[in-house]
């Protein structure tokens, strides 16, 4: 169970998510509500990256394919002016969903190192594959006209229903993983993440378990990747670049691995970071670089470590 | 497509292939013995790259270059295994991912900082420039790096089976702990094998150095086929990589010329314009897919316990 003090973290954040659109519109500083809500929406692809790797141990190195394949499911069907939004959304949440059995499939035959060069190959190959697509832009990405369509009474060409639409989708996932990670099926996970041959031993076929967490984990990136795509207007093969899928990989690091929440706070932190020091220095990350490694060397438990209180059954 | 397109392209995929294997031996290697994920390994084929430019437009001389860069490559690899990648050997895999894809970064920039943002050319020497008539007239340099890499594969080889400091390195391939409580001293060991796999990095940058541009990032694009390579190959394998390199290579290039004469041939053309590509663009990984299908391990599994 989560410590008090962390529910009260957890509640503030979101309140503070929820009021910000008012207090920024009222201070006249617009900018900030989809800045925020960028960082939200990275703040659900890290959370799905957490649920596979710090939950099922999988070092998926190629997260980014799935935000990029949400963004295509957007730009592509706007492209042919199919820009209803419930279409746009079965098709992404349908397509992350078979290419994330495919890959999960085949990634986890393997373990180990080969499962992170696995996973970021395969990665590569989709922005490869969106490179060469000339017709939807290819290398240079392709303009998004219209954004999705939902509701009559619910436009979101409106800066502030699409700044809500992302904090709704954030809120059901953090409350759809914390379901997941709690029950049966994530102490499975969890289970054949300490131990793989005593989960099979006690009659778990793991491989379900772990490709259906896959499959989960990709969908939820992938509707980070639909939102990104509605937000910025923009298709580019650049989101599915592996950078991108090491910036997520911060993300988690930064927050703490396998706490879930932690990745959240990683994501705004590390992208506050870049926002901050980009405005100072044009390499910034000729110093992210070394402080990354001192990070990873040394502050394993990232920020959400920082607060008082074990979560997981068996944290130390 | 003619036969001598056809021939010359098979040519173009083995150089590929062997820069390939000069960039994914010392990777392998590294991985096998000392069981770390070293992204960073393109960087110091970038690194070589740059210094390597560097030294040529000072001296003039292509091999004066060489001499040069391999003292400076091989104390840049040392130093990155004394700083950072001696912690990382007792880490799980995703911290090294993490912690070498800071290197990439810092290299990145640093290049940038040092060299420019502009990214810098070389000129082919002039005595190199021409073509040689070998059933088909093929650019004489393109030529040498089949000689110089299949000689360096052969170098390599003989240094891994036949030299004593190869044992050394295959016996810590196959059991760390065992070949420390024999009395070799592992730590010096690795800090040579990486600066070696550093030089023979550099040494593929100073080479593709006048046919491709040298820019920040580079490394990345070889570092993915790398990947691919040692996933086909065999984690550790040497034997694998050369195999794999040459595969790939051949693959790569052959594949993106052929497949869309091929495709022209099965559809329409507007759609084989649009396919062609795409399909091309993926052809090497899903030949990775292929063989992992069936061989989870790779083509030649260097570890057995």
């Amino acid at each position: 169970m989560l410590s008090r003090l962390k529910i009260w973290v957890l509640l503030l954040s979101f309140l503070f998510l929820a009021v910000l659109p008012i207090v920024a519109e009222w201070i006249g500083e617009e900018f900030y509500i989809s800045l925020v809500a960028r960082m939200m929406v990275f703040a659900i692809a890290a959370m799905s990256l957490d649920l596979i790797l710090g939950y099922g141990g999988m070092v998926s190195f190629g997260h980014a394919m799935f935000f990029g394949l949400g963004c295509y499911s957007v730009g592509i069907l706007a492209f042919y002016e199919l820009t209803n939004g419930w279409l746009q959304l079965f098709v992404c949440i349908f397509g992350t969903a078979l290419i994330g059995a495919f890959v999960g499939f085949i990634s986890l035959r393997t373990s180990g190192i080969y499962f992170i060069m696995v996973t970021f190959a395969l990665a590569q190959m989709f922005y490869f594959l969106g490179i060469s697509l000339e017709a939807y832009g290819g290398d240079d990405g392709l303009p998004i006209d219209t954004r999705s369509e939902f509701f009559s009474f619910f436009d979101l060409s409106e800066e502030w229903n699409m700044y809500y639409l992302i904090l709704g989708t954030l809120t059901a996932c953090t409350l759809f993983g914390w379901k997941c990670v709690n029950s049966r099926f994530g102490m499975v996970l969890r289970g054949s993440q300490a131990n793989l041959v005593r989960m099979e031993a006690i009659g778990f076929s793991t491989l379900k378990y772990r490709l259906s967490a896959f499959i989960i984990s990709g969908v939820m990136c992938g509707l980070a990747g639909f939102l990104l795509g509605n937000l910025t207007e923009f298709l580019t093969p650049e989101y599915m670049h592996w950078f991108r899928s090491g910036e997520i990989m911060i993300m988690v690091i930064v927050g703490g691995m396998g706490t879930l929440f932690g990745p959240l706070y990683g994501a705004f932190a590390y992208l506050i970071f870049e926002e901050v020091m980009a405005g100072y220095t044009e390499y910034w990350q000729f110093y992210f670089g070394p402080l990354l490694i001192i990070l990873v060397l040394f502050a394993k438990k990232g920020l959400w470590g920082l607060l008082p209180g074990k979560e997981n059954l068996g944290d130390d | 497509m003619t036969i001598t397109l056809f021939l010359e392209q098979i040519l173009n995929g083995v150089q590929f292939g062997v820069f390939l294997f000069l960039i994914s031996a010392g990777m392998t290697l590294v991985l096998g013995i000392m069981n770390v994920v070293n992204l960073a390994h393109g960087s110091l084929y970038m690194v070589g790259a740059y210094v390597a430019t560097t030294m040529y437009s000072l001296t003039g001389n292509l091999f004066f270059a060489f001499v040069l860069m391999v003292p400076i490559l091989l104390v840049v690899g040392m130093i990155v295994e004394i700083v950072v990648l001696r912690t990382l050997y007792e880490r799980d895999h995703m911290d090294q991912v993490l912690a070498t894809f800071g290197l990439i970064l810092f290299f990145n920039e640093l290049v940038r900082i040092v060299w420019g943002v502009e990214g810098l050319g070389m000129n082919i020497p002039e005595s190199l420039s021409g073509s040689i008539d070998i059933g088909v007239p093929y650019p004489s340099y393109r030529l040498l790096i089949i000689a110089v890499g299949i000689l360096v594969s052969v170098l390599l080889y003989v240094m891994i089976t036949k030299t004593r400091m190869g044992m050394q390195i295959r016996a810590g391939a196959s059991n760390r702990s065992m070949i420390g409580a024999l009395g070799i001293n592992i730590r010096i060991l690795y800090t040579v094998v990486f600066g070696i796999g550093a030089v023979f990095a550099g040494f593929a940058g100073l080479m593709a150095g006048p046919i491709i541009s040298i820019e920040s990032g580079m490394g990345e694009e070889m570092l993915i086929f790398a990947f691919v390579v040692i996933v086909i190959g065999g984690i550790g394998s040497i034997r694998g990589a050369l195999v794999a390199s040459i595969v790939v290579g051949v693959f790569e290039i052959v594949g993106r010329s052929i497949l869309p004469y091929i495709l022209l041939q099965l559809v329409p053309p507007d759609q084989a314009q649009t396919a062609g590509p795409a399909m091309a663009s993926m052809l090497v990984y899903i030949l990775m897919v292929v063989i992992l299908f069936f061989k989870p391990q790779g083509l030649f599994p260097a570890r057995t316990g």
